[in-house]
């Protein structure tokens, strides 16, 4: 089949059962554009930035677990959209971006918005291409899709010269494909997982950590299943909330520098800590020495150069984590007893009930937690939620019930503020069917807020919490505990009216004080279908509670903070 | 932990940027690059890079890991079985006394590879550490001009 670049590419994308692609046009990719308009395969959607239209393709990545995509032209089209790529490859997130670039013959010479974009992208993606030859863009789109969504998932970004995008040559797109250097490990080594069934057969204390690798992998059942099966109580990060469901007896809930006491003990006091794809991120460990300490290590993850990068691994495996833990279950079911571990559950129990995750709630004043408590209680399951970067997002991950993977899609490894909006809008393109929440700051909404005019447009209805304390939160709550109260540029209470804010682009918007007014105007917002905005005045010197200090330990947490 | 010298041989395709991604990885995470070599391994689509690093055990692990884990490459060979050879030329004026030299240059192997109106240029192909030895030993002629290659190591 002969046809022109830009229509391999509409093509390939046909061919990956692409239905929504996220974009931003420029001049460099306007032949691209141009068989957009053609073509009926995918919806396009048009972002009002190239940072958000790769949010979007990220948060419909986080929660379908397919491939995102996204195009952007060259210049600052590209520059604008590498926090999203940097976003991304940090959580391993799949997806395609593809950028245009200027013609061939003039690059190098500092032409017209042009910029060296695989130089750039080099280090914030797994993997990048400039298109040199129309004979190679077929396989290289193949390549792109194929390495986003193997072994550790992480974006591919192609950068198409305007000439290449024109020129005809023959398309025949492979159906498989092998790579002479690129074969990522699914199956973990036997005799490595018998040996780590063993040393969980013999250990007291054991632990599991689960990492995002359990949701990238699938692999949410099966480790349900181990725990059941081995009685062993796990934790969970960040980016695995939701692998074990928030009413599962064994899960005793997120760990790290504002996890739960609980979890944080049993990582300080396990014999054996079982790690499911986690990358032993400094927001986890703490104090790296200090860490897990009196444990043996076993470490699941399909990336090697994620074992032993941080700590030394007494049990190393490599492959999937979902085909590793499935050839664990059977020789568990032979050799682990679960009743073993109860005096280590029930000691992790009474942490629990000595130290729960709390707040004190207030008659005066809305507590963000119980917004969230509410959130959870109203919506539960039929909701996915999505956040922004700060005090929010950790109140989220604390507060929300998490019953599925995929259910919480929030930037982990970057913290990118601005990540919620447009992902909550690729979360909604990927799960109509259900409420897209965005948990965000006062200070996150602003760094994406063009996108209301992209919702409004594309008819995207997202609800936007915002948890308003006039405060750059989180760095205000370091200022209070490490900086002697010193608010050094995090007071923003010059603020925008949120309510006719959205308004004036479409929206409905609400602005509540009270519990009855939050009820009102979430059920109302859910009713409307349409971008909604509510601006929900919080405490605001509310902090965000089990805390370790950065590089302290996670057995030292502050529980409180008292003046 | 302490820090270590370690020879790489590594084979990655002949394509674009590769190199790029090479050195942009070893920048970014901060590893050193003590000595680097490049060339197409014949008859191939393969480049081989020899590269001379040093860091504790941590470090030396996360290069190896994060070499293979570039996408374009082939193989990664840390063996400690290396025949490993490194070269210098050195410009030496002729107005200098000669003697000894002759006995010196075969010493670590070297030769004269070239010599004009008023220098010759003497080469030597050895170890890395003799290497160094016969860059201490040539200063007494006054070298004008020192050029050292990178290490080129083949596993055994």
């Amino acid at each position: 089949m002969e046809l022109n670049g830009s229509q391999m590419v509409i093509e390939a994308l046909r061919r990956e059962n692409v239905s929504v692609v996220f974009g931003y046009p420029g001049g460099a990719i306007m032949n691209v554009y141009d068989e957009v308009y053609k073509q009926d395969y995918f919806q396009h959607i048009l972002t009002r930035h190239e940072q958000a239209a790769i949010h979007a393709a990220d948060g419909y990545a986080r929660s379908s677990g397919k491939v995102g995509v996204a195009f952007v032209t060259s210049g600052p089209g590209f520059t604008n959209a590498v926090t999203g790529l940097a976003t991304a490859y940090m959580d391993s997130i799949p997806m395609v971006v593809i950028s245009g670039q200027v013609p061939i013959t003039m690059i190098g010479t500092d032409a017209f918005q042009e910029i060296d974009a695989v130089g750039i992208s080099r280090p914030c993606v797994k993997h990048n291409y400039l298109v040199k030859d129309i004979k190679d863009l077929p396989r290289i789109l193949k390549e792109a899709f194929y390495i986003a969504s193997s072994g550790r998932p992480g974006p591919v970004h192609v950068d198409l010269p305007k000439d290449i995008s024109a020129q005809i040559g023959t398309f025949e797109y492979p159906e498989t494909i092998k790579m002479q250097t690129y074969k990522p490990n699914y199956k973990g080594n036997v005799r490595q997982i018998k040996k780590a069934v063993d040393a969980i057969a013999e250990s007291k204390r054991p632990v599991l950590y689960i990492g995002g690798g359990a949701i990238s992998s699938g692999a949410s059942e099966v480790v349900r299943e181990f725990a059941k099966i081995t009685g062993i109580p796990a934790v969970e990060t960040l980016m695995a909330r939701g692998v074990m469901g928030h009413d599962n007896p064994l899960l005793l809930g997120m760990l790290g520098m504002h996890g739960c006491y609980s979890a944080n003990m049993a990582m300080s006091e396990a014999d054996l800590m079982i790690s499911f794809g986690p990358r032993f991120d400094d927001r986890v460990t703490g104090k790296l020495s200090e860490f897990a300490k009196h444990a043996k290590i076993i470490h699941v993850d399909i990336d090697p150069s994620s074992i032993g990068k941080l700590v030394d691994v007494d049990y190393p495996i490599v492959g999937d984590l979902k085909n590793v833990v499935e050839g664990m279950i059977p020789l568990a079911i032979e050799k682990v007893d679960a009743n073993k571990f109860k005096t280590w559950r029930d000691l992790l129990n009474r942490y629990n009930e000595i130290h729960p995750l709390k707040y004190d709630d207030s008659a005066e004043v809305l507590k963000p937690q119980w917004v969230i408590q509410r959130v959870g209680e109203t919506l539960g399951e039929n909701a996915f939620i999505t956040t922004d970067v700060g005090q929010h997002q950790m109140w989220t991950a604390q507060f929300y019930p998490f019953s599925f993977p995929r259910q919480f899609v929030t930037s982990g490894g970057l913290g990118t503020m601005g990540f919620g909006l447009p992902a909550a809008m690729g979360v909604k393109k990927a799960m109509p069917e259900k409420v897209s929440i965005n948990f965000t700051g006062d200070g996150s909404i602003l760094m994406n807020i063009q996108e209301l005019m992209t919702a409004v447009e594309a008819n995207i209805p997202v609800i936007n919490i915002i948890l308003n304390n006039q405060y750059l939160g989180m760095v205000r709550q370091w200022q209070t505990f490490f900086y002697d109260k010193r608010y050094s540029s995090t007071d923003i209470n010059m603020q925008p009216d949120f309510v006719k804010l959205v308004e004036s682009f479409g929206g409905v918007g609400f602005r509540v004080k009270t519990k009855e007014e939050f009820d009102k105007a979430l059920d109302e917002a859910i009713k409307s279908n349409r971008i909604a905005m509510i601006d929900v005045n919080i405490d605001r010197m509310e902090n965000v509670l089990p805390m370790v200090p950065a590089g302290g330990t996670l057995y030292n947490m502050m529980l409180e903070y008292k003046e | 932990m302490e820090n270590a010298r370690r020879v790489l041989s590594v084979v990655v395709l002949n394509e674009d940027g590769v190199l790029s991604r090479i050195s942009g990885l070893f920048a970014g995470r901060g590893y050193n690059i003590d000595t680097l070599t490049v060339a197409p391994v014949p008859s191939t689509n393969l480049s081989r890079l020899t590269i001379v690093t040093s860091g504790n055990s941590r470090v030396l692990e996360q290069i190896v890991k994060q070499l293979h884990k570039l996408i374009p490459t082939y193989k990664v060979i840390e063996s400690n079985e290396f025949v490993e050879k490194e070269m210098a030329l050195v410009k030496i004026p002729l107005s200098e006394d000669f003697s000894g030299l002759d006995m010196l240059l075969k010493a670590y192997n070297g030769t004269i590879a070239s010599s004009g109106d008023d220098f010759i240029v003497a080469m030597v192909a050895d170890d890395a550490n003799r290497v160094e030895n016969f860059l201490k030993a040539v200063k007494k002629y006054n070298p004008t001009d020192v050029v050292r290659g990178g290490s080129v190591a083949m596993d055994v």
